[in-house]
């Protein structure tokens, strides 16, 4: 079977490497991911109603606990929309972490994971390129966060406080991922994935130390409180955003049990703990379907 | 010498729980020839494809396409197969260029070829005017048209379309079947799956005719069609009791009439003829006649013929081809 150049409808045999050349198998990982993240991110730019839950939600929240909430909670030795604004970008990526799981129920159930499947592509950069995509949005969220928290009276300690307690966040989003994945590769549909979410990511989100100290919860929730991964995350990114004297005041009145050191240790094992499970779950549930 | 067949399945079983999908295919397809499958929902027709696409491994039995087999070797396979179909397996939201760009990147194409090759394919499938559009914006014709482009991509010898028509107008399928047949002039080697009778009459050169898992009947459309009495003819009257006593008049004329409520029905080799003779002698025997069919057997004939059961919907396992809601994941 030869090929003409005009001819579009002409096949060739073999139509396309099917494995790549010794040395660019990292290279067709990357060109994979890279290519179905860039699809990802694609839909949240045309998709309006995806923007409004991914800004607009966390916006609300702010507002909300800024100027609702926000008179009545005391927080010892620091104002509130300090403590606030590092618990909003928490809060923000726990929430956002269900894109994941809707956007691989919805691709599953569309049909275009099929013909991915056909593609002798890199099979794992489905779900590389779907967290990577998130990835990149939640960099996005924390940035316009950041910027309404300033708006409304945040003032970190330095740049790269602010850096490093990003960064930790994003590291924490990532790996929400990938159980986020594993869900969505568990459920039928997009309904059935925000169901099974949301009991999961709710109480993650409230009984933590993200919009309230933790000491001021009653003793049979601090237990579990003061040491799931949220608490954690969002006290490690406060200490790093907010400086060590506000930590130190933390430590003080009891709002951190730890130093903000210890938080940022604890955050890389729970970061680290969860891709470790997860990742190795969600590929292989998705080689499965 | 002949040359080996592009796909080749023998006594492949799927089970999903406790439905069997399919009970042992068995199936060979020359290179560059159309191979119908044909059968109704929840026939195998789309477990087949599946597991001759990769996506899915039997639970045993052998797939080869190329030679390959495809668990030993899905990678490979994958290289020379498209797929397209039934369920539209294309981004809603990216335009028709970003969808065949995109297939063109997963499949390692360099920068310069996926470019061209996008402009090149939109052109051929009539879809330049609509290809810097969201795929919200195109018609169910230009979905399709979309959907059977980005499976050729890649150029791949060997081809697979799962009810590529299915819920189409008349106008969308013709213009499928047109380019459908281009394709197969240009040598790829085509198994399409089908739930018309009409379909893979005008596009196959070999028919399996697939139920509950396994083939019952296999050859060309031609071997298919006498093994079935070929046309239908049918005669309508006012009411039930004027078809039953119609039916000694109409069966003097026509071998094997048969009553279906207010229908008196035939199997005849030379439709036009028949139509005749049975129209001048229900007239000189002054009986009313309401209308009157000559048609094609359609696929429930031919299931009726070979199975004996109707091929309704409700006879096949619930969904176990439909990989939406199937028992699959």
């Amino acid at each position: 079977m030869t090929t003409t150049a005009d001819d579009a409808l002409a096949p060739v045999a073999p139509a396309v490497a099917a494995t790549p050349a010794s040395g660019s198998k990292l290279r067709w990982a990357l060109g994979d991911t890279l290519a179905l993240a860039r699809r990802n991110l694609l839909h949240y730019t045309r998709v309006p109603q995806l923007l409004v839950f991914t800004f607009v939600q966390p916006i609300m929240f702010v507002l909300l606990f800024r100027f609702v909430f926000g008179g009545t909670i005391d927080v010892p030795g620091l104002d509130y929309v300090n403590y606030l604004m590092p618990g909003i970008f928490g809060q923000t990526v726990v929430f956002g972490a269900t894109a994941t799981a809707i956007g691989l129920a919805e691709d599953l159930g569309g049909g275009i994971i099929e013909r991915f499947r056909s593609l002798p592509m890199v099979r794992m950069s489905v779900l590389a390129g779907r967290t990577g995509a998130d990835l990149v949005r939640n960099t996005g969220v924390v940035i316009v966060m950041f910027v309404v928290g300033i708006a409304v009276g945040f003032r970190p300690y330095s740049v790269g406080g602010v850096i490093a307690g990003a960064l930790i966040v994003l590291a924490f989003a990532f790996s929400l991922s990938w159980v986020m994945a594993l869900v969505g590769l568990k459920v039928a549909n997009a309904e059935a994935a925000q169901a099974v979410a949301f009991p999961l990511m709710f109480p993650l989100t409230f009984a933590s130390s993200a919009f309230v100290p933790v000491n001021t919860m009653p003793g049979w929730l601090q237990a579990f409180a003061a040491h799931q991964p949220v608490t954690v995350v969002v006290n490690a990114s406060r200490g790093l955003m907010l400086g060590p004297e506000a930590a130190a005041k933390l430590e003080q009145f009891g709002t951190f049990t730890t130093s903000t050191g210890s938080y940022v240790l604890q955050s890389i094992g729970w970061i680290v703990l969860i891709l470790a499970v997860f990742v190795p779950l969600s590929v292989r549930q998705f080689n499965r379907t | 010498m002949s040359r080996a067949p592009a796909i080749e399945v023998r006594g492949v079983t799927k089970r999903f729980g406790d439905v069997e999908a399919l009970g042992g295919v068995d199936l060979v397809v020359e290179p560059g020839t159309v191979y119908g499958l044909l059968g109704p929902n929840g026939a195998g027709k789309t477990t087949t494809v599946r597991v001759l696409t990769t996506i899915i491994t039997p639970d045993s039995g052998t797939a080869e396409v190329l030679g390959l087999d495809v668990t030993k070797h899905p990678q490979e396979v994958r290289a020379s197969i498209g797929l397209a179909g039934q369920y539209a397996a294309v981004d809603e939201v990216l335009t028709g260029r970003e969808n065949l760009e995109l297939v063109g990147q997963l499949t390692h194409q360099p920068k310069s070829t996926i470019r061209a090759r996008a402009t090149e394919l939109l052109e051929r499938f009539d879809l330049t005017h609509a290809g810097d559009r969201s795929l919200k914006t195109y018609s169910g014709g230009m979905r399709r048209r979309l959907d059977l482009a980005a499976s050729l991509v890649h150029r791949p010898p060997v081809l697979f379309l799962d009810e590529p028509t299915t819920g189409l107008d008349p106008k969308s399928r013709n213009d499928l079947w047109d380019l459908i047949r281009e394709l197969v002039a240009d040598g790829t080697t085509l198994l399409l799956t089908t739930q018309y009778l009409e379909e893979a009459d005008v596009l196959a050169d070999r028919i399996a005719v697939i139920d509950r898992g396994t083939v019952i009947a296999e050859g060309t459309a031609g071997e298919l069609k006498s093994q079935l009495g070929a046309t239908v003819l049918e005669v309508a009257f006012p009411d039930d009791a004027a078809a039953a006593g119609a039916l000694a008049t109409v069966g003097a004329v026509v071998a094997g009439a048969e009553t279906d409520g207010s229908l008196v029905r035939a199997p005849v080799h030379d439709g036009a003829r028949a139509a005749m003779e049975v129209l001048r002698a229900l007239d000189d025997a002054s009986v009313d006649v309401s209308g009157i069919t000559v048609r094609e057997p359609s696929l429930d004939d031919v299931f009726l013929s070979l199975t004996g059961h109707r091929a309704e919907e409700g006879d096949a396992p619930p969904d176990v081809d439909d990989p939406d809601r199937g028992g699959d994941r």
